[in-house]
């Protein structure tokens, strides 16, 4: 092969650019091109890849050709839906190119399922009005019952669902029986079918709680549970009830009016039964708790007979009679005590009076040479000298023997 | 002591339930011991039951009709 340089035959290329130069030349073809600052591709999502930063990165691709995509976080957040690989979307957004390694790609800002652009806002609608209208309300959601006795299913019988809620049910609580109204899950015929289930179920009265289920799918294939009609009947129900629709990420508007949400047709029967395993476990505790409450019980009967034993013995008629006895005795040593301090206070008393009947006795006065003196003529105890005039003749009473003696003069109190 | 006949169309969740509150009774005391006792085997005797509930169960599955009828899905 010849070289190229050699058939320029010496002559200098007109331009020598560097790989910058001439990517940046393109950058500016691209910019210059009003149809790629604002267009919107149709594609198959590839190779969809969030990082770390939140940055998505994903190819779009047809039969015959692809193209890098790259999406910025905040883009994402403002974006309610988020493709998988596979999906058909419309990406909206601007071609650049990035001069780092030369290639052109989309800058998409928005991005939502191909083909159901419609049914999205659609969607979005419904959800508005029922949500305005109040089906969604919290104050309208009932109890899902601990022990359902009859589960009332609205699904297709054919369907991998409807076997995985009854391996569910068979495993963790059999004693339940499902009451199935069959029904199309997909189709058009499918709401009014599901809307007449559901009120089947509820006139019906026998279940307990009812699980609506339908397994993973298209966006269209779970249309159904979109359906305004079905919406209605679940809300207008008389038994609470379960949605198990989809996957994980799936919600459709039922989700929304139903009493509790599960993300799969076996998380739903999950969350409508208790699980065998723990009830027998609960049972063994409860068993537990019941012999040792009567242990206890009897332990305690054992104690307070003992108790009482102990308290009869004293109680027995021996015993009384050696207590009163004892009592007996107390009380006759405080009798005697107390008929003791009242004769020494009496003998206190009586000793105390005859001294003052001492002091007062004449004789003792006049044994400390005091006299009685008295008139002789009428013996008239003399204590005033009126009564004696000089010349009476007197008694001068001494302890010991009487004087004899005639008045010679006197001294009047003045 | 005599136990009450269970009745026949005893549900499991009233069983349990009645367990449940019978341990909760014999725990808190202040029952006579004749009580306590006609408690206790009505309380083992619900347990049994509900055991041989769990043990015999086979889920089973039927369905409504149009006309509102159940029959039997093998």
């Amino acid at each position: 092969m010849q070289n190229m340089f050699d058939m320029l035959d010496g002559k200098q290329p007109a331009k020598i650019l560097t790989v910058v130069e001439l990517t940046q030349l393109i950058a500016g073809l691209f910019s210059a091109e009003p149809l790629l600052r604002d267009l919107t591709i149709e594609g198959e999502v590839s190779n969809f890849k969030r990082y770390a930063s939140g940055h998505a990165y994903f190819t779009l691709k047809d039969s015959k050709s692809q193209l890098k995509c790259v999406m910025w976080k905040t883009s994402i957040a403002r974006n309610t839906y988020l493709p998988v690989d596979g999906d058909r979307v419309r990406a909206h957004g601007y071609v650049d190119v990035y001069v780092d390694n030369g290639a052109y790609q989309l800058y998409a800002d928005a991005i939502q399922p191909a083909g159901l652009g419609t049914l999205y806002q659609q969607f979005e609608r419904m959800k508005m009005a029922l949500q305005a209208e109040g089906l969604f309300d919290s104050a309208h959601k009932r109890p899902i019952p601990a022990f359902p006795r009859v589960i009332g299913v609205v699904t297709s019988p054919s369907a991998a669902a409807f076997q995985d809620i009854q391996n569910v049910l068979r495993r963790r609580y059999p004693l339940a029986r499902v009451l199935l109204k069959a029904t199309l899950v997909q189709g058009e015929q499918a709401p009014t079918q599901i809307a007449a289930a559901i009120r089947a179920l509820s006139d019906h009265g026998e279940a307990d709680v009812i699980l609506l289920a339908r397994g993973g799918g298209s966006i269209e294939d779970l249309w159904a549970f979109n359906d305004e009609r079905v919406a209605r009947a679940v809300y207008a129900s008389a038994i609470p009830v379960v949605t198990g629709v989809g996957h994980e990420t799936d919600f459709t508007i039922v989700d929304f009016v139903s009493d509790q949400r599960a993300p799969t047709p076996s998380a739903g029967a999950e969350l409508i039964t208790p699980d065998m395993a723990d009830l027998r476990r609960i049972l063994g505790d409860l068993r537990a708790h019941l012999d040792s409450a009567m242990i206890g019980t009897i332990d305690e009967r054992r104690g307070a007979l003992a108790a009482g034993r102990r308290a009869l013995r004293h109680l027995s008629p021996r015993v009384a009679v050696a207590h009163s006895r004892q009592r007996l005795d107390g009380q006759r040593m405080r009798l005697s005590a107390a008929t003791e301090r009242t004769i020494e206070r009496a003998r206190e008393r009586l000793i105390a009076k005859s001294r003052a009947l001492d002091t007062a006795n004449p004789t003792h006065i006049l044994a400390r040479g005091y006299a009685i003196v008295s008139r002789a003529g009428d013996n008239k105890r003399l204590s005033d000298a009126n009564d004696a005039a000089p010349g009476t003749t007197i008694a001068v009473q001494l302890a010991h023997g009487i004087l004899k003696a005639t008045v010679k003069d006197r001294t009047l109190d003045t | 002591m005599t136990l009450d006949p269970f009745s026949p169309d005893m549900t499991f969740e009233e069983a349990y339930k009645e367990l449940e509150s019978i341990v909760l009774r014999l725990e808190a005391g202040s029952l006579t011991l004749d009580e306590s006792l006609g408690l206790y085997e009505r309380g083992q005797a619900l347990s049994k039951w509900c055991e041989t509930q769990l043990d015999s169960a086979e889920l089973r599955v039927s369905q409504l009709a149009d006309d509102g009828s159940e029959s039997e899905l093998s």
